[in-house]
């Protein structure tokens, strides 16, 4: 079977990028922790990773006229940035909750590093490709 | 881009937290310093916090900053002391109305908050290292 190296890592590339992009969101949301008026946010992981996917193996479109948009920049992460529903809302119209921000970004760091591990693992496995096992 | 961005982000609310921690101590320091004059009193700062908005290159990760500080409007607490130096020619003197265990309260909120921006900077910076040593 050949290995492309371009998509050695899979989906793990689209991953990383995404609780990166999370860490920040959640990141916001703790700073935010005492103004008025902010309202938390967070990414819907699992439709920012689908679309991520079905772009990844749908390919891009050609664009081969002015007029033409590229398929790549069709709705960034915002499409996937929802506010939170507070559980208990603040009457300054604060929506952080500091015990949830801060157990998702908890959560967030363990998996990007899981997702870390998993580009440890691939790029081994290429080196000892290459290297014959020796 | 990316986890940098966490930096500035909990950069700025650690400095925000910072003037809260300063008002706060002001307003503890002066809770007893008295005057003759009733609008010389000094009144009780509090922060009030601003989402970065305008300044951020990315929407979704937006730091916090102290758009203004306000004075207290309540008014001064009078005391019938005719033998102090600084009483006026009522015999009254007049001290801030500061209400010390909201003070308190206030700076515990601030210090934990000030702990939580620190987490999540030793968090990002703990990813990102190991982002960096990638593949060694």
């Amino acid at each position: 079977m050949p290995i492309s190296l371009d998509n050695v890592f899979g989906v793990h590339e689209a991953a990383l990028k995404l609780r990166a992009q999370r860490t920040e969101v959640l990141a916001s949301n703790l700073a935010n922790a005492d103004t008025p008026n902010y309202k938390a946010k967070d990414i819907d992981f699992q439709a920012a990773m689908r679309k991520a996917t079905a772009l990844s193996s749908a390919g891009t479109l050609k664009t081969t006229q002015k007029g033409h948009i590229s398929s790549a920049g069709l709705g960034g992460l915002d499409d996937f940035v929802k506010f939170r529903i507070p559980t208990q809302p603040a009457l300054d119209g604060n929506s952080v909750e500091t015990h949830v921000e801060q157990a998702a970004f908890a959560k967030n760091a363990m998996e990007y590093q899981a997702t870390l591990r998993f580009f440890e693992g691939k790029s081994q496995s290429i080196v000892t490709a290459i290297k014959g096992g020796s | 881009m990316g986890l940098f961005n966490v930096f500035d982000v909990a950069g700025s609310a650690m400095n925000a937290q910072t003037v809260r921690l300063n008002t706060i101590s002001s307003n503890l320091a002066n809770a007893d310093s008295v005057s003759g004059n009733p609008a010389q009193v000094y009144k009780a700062k509090s922060p009030v916090f601003e989402t970065l908005l305008q300044q951020a290159v990315d929407k979704n990760s937006v730091g916090v900053r102290v758009k203004e500080i306000m004075e207290s409007t309540a008014a001064p607490l009078v005391r019938y002391e005719p033998n102090h130096p600084l009483a006026d020619a009522e015999g009254n003197i007049y001290s801030p109305n500061i209400n010390t265990v909201e003070e308190m309260a206030n700076m515990m909120s601030a210090s934990r908050s000030y702990q939580n921006n620190v987490e999540v900077f030793n968090t990002s910076k703990q990813l990102l290292m190991r982002t960096i040593s990638l593949g060694r």
